[in-house]
């Protein structure tokens, strides 16, 4: 049987709805990632001893097991103590605080990098530390991490395909049931690939876009 | 504790970092409205000690008073952060390298400390940086961001921010060194047209000329230690001490 893309029209509305709900995922779990990333990092560097260790202990979860894995955890394990989340919440909790590890790395360092003169201008003026990290700080460490958080959001792009495994019917899973319909693999995972490849130059865009909104304010 | 007399007193103040003492026992007063400039060689505390008086680097020893209050008073941790960021409200500190906030216009820049610690609303914040921005000359680049000025704009842009929280003390650390030459003028215009305004100013610098030209009083120090202190005409005319005229020899051109 050779290779047919004229089937794919009839299947177009699955793989849109695929489509969105992968959008939707990333962008919600990009979202968390990025807020997520910046409490991280604050908690890392500043909070108090006691408050730091439980904080720590997640981020070991988070960055030395599978991303699967975690998945898992979070969609079956936790109905065990109770909680029940419908398994998109799960897909965007477990992607987003994954990345936000990720992204608390790259917000601590740049945190660190920011100039000690601004701390001590802001000060000067009668900001508290909190203030002063908040409003001088944290925009310009963020600012300087925008370009490799942005790799981590294609990265989180990719891997929101993992949460097909907890019966989120992203792109990926609706590609696959399309095949079980119609035992066309090739067609249907190139389409799909396609339209990942989309999803990617657009938060390429979106990232350049940003990068050149701010470049005059860093 | 006695009490306080004059603006601003300095009282035995004492700094170490670590085993190195940086300042050794040194008092000073400031009246109000006065000008002091601090001259002295590279590594002889200047800097240390304008820092102490915003209490930026605390005083390992001795106590400094501000307009009756005592800037670096024993309160449990708490309270003394929220003593020592009232006390900085009425302290403008202008640094070396300008320490402007990148991400922020010139009228952020203004306003952002204002507003957020007098509750100023935006239109308020606005007058005061226009006001402000006027001041120092620029008016003009008031929504340019930090990296679109030069180093004198930027500097000037610094003294506005801090005269935007309305000081009772201005405190100038080396604010033209990191200038080009030609860029200083329009900085020493600001804070001339500042001692017009009988502003009370302490000034670190190594612009002798500037020193004497503005301030009432210069403060000579060497090695954590006021060696020498008297008006201008004075202290750069007929030095009595050796170490002073040493380093007035080195660092006025043409002086014999
Ligand atoms: N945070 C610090 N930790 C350790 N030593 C310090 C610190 N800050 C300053 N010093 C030391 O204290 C001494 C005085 O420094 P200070 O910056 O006050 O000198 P200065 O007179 O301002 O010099 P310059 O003209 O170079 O600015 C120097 O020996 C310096 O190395
Ligand atoms: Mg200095």
């Amino acid at each position: 049987m050779g290779l047919d893309f004229s089937i794919i029209p009839k299947y177009m509305d699955i793989i849109l709805l695929g489509v969105a709900w992968t959008i939707g995922i990333t962008v919600a779990a990009a979202l968390l990632s990025f807020v997520g990333g910046i409490i991280f990092a604050v908690i890392a560097l500043y909070a108090p001893w006691l408050i730091r260790q439980p904080f720590r202990l997640i981020e070991w979860v988070f960055m030395g097991t599978p991303l699967l894995l975690q998945l898992f955890l979070i969609y079956f394990g936790l109905v065990q103590i109770g909680i029940d989340l419908p398994a998109f919440v799960a897909g965007i909790i477990g992607l987003g605080l994954h990345f936000a590890v990720y992204n608390s790395e790259l917000i601590q360092t740049a945190i660190l990098a920011v100039d000690k003169g601004q701390m001590e201008a802001a000060r000067t003026l009668g900001l508290s530390r909190t203030q002063a990290l908040r409003k001088v700080v944290i925009p310009q460490a963020v600012r300087a991490v925008i370009p490799p958080i942005g790799n981590n959001m294609i990265a989180l792009l990719k891997d929101s395909a993992l949460v097909s495994v907890i019966g989120v019917s992203e792109l990926t899973l609706s590609a696959q049931r399309v095949i079980g319909k119609t035992y066309r693999p090739f067609e249907f995972y190139i389409l799909a690939a396609a339209f990942y490849y989309v999803i990617n130059l657009c938060m390429e865009w979106v990232q350049r876009k940003i990068e050149r909104r701010i470049s005059v304010s860093r | 504790m006695t009490e306080q007399t004059h603006f601003v007193e300095i009282r035995h103040a004492q700094k170490s970092f670590g085993t190195l003492e940086v300042l050794k026992d040194i008092s000073l007063n400031v009246e109000r409205g006065q000008i002091v400039g601090i001259i002295g060689s590279s590594g002889s505390g200047k800097s240390t000690l304008l820092r102490a008086i915003n209490d930026l680097d605390p005083l390992t020893g001795g106590e400094i008073w501000l307009d009756g209050v005592q800037v670096n008073k024993t309160l449990p941790h708490r309270q003394y952060e929220k003593h020592i960021n009232e006390v900085r409200q009425h302290v403008g500190m202008v640094f070396q390298h300008f320490n402007l906030f990148p991400h922020m216009t010139a009228r952020e820049n203004v306003t952002m400390a204002p507003k957020m610690l007098k509750g100023l609303s935006q239109a308020d914040a606005d007058r005061l940086a226009e006001e402000q921005l006027d001041k120092v000359g620029m008016l003009e680049r008031i929504d340019y961001y930090p990296s679109q000025l030069s180093g004198g704009q930027k500097q000037r842009v610094a003294i506005a921010r801090a005269l935007a929280m309305k000081p009772k003390l201005m405190l100038f650390d080396e604010a033209t060194s990191a200038l080009d030459p030609e860029l200083v003028e329009e900085v020493n215009l600001v804070m001339k047209k500042l001692a017009e305004e009988h502003m009370t100013m302490i000034i670190v610098t190594h612009e002798m000329d500037f020193a004497a030209s503005v301030c009432d009083r210069v403060l000579f120090m060497d090695k954590g230690v006021v060696v020498e202190e008297g008006p201008p005409s004075v202290l750069f005319k007929n030095p009595t001490q050796d170490r002073t005229r040493e380093f007035l020899r080195k660092h006025i051109e043409g002086a014999s």
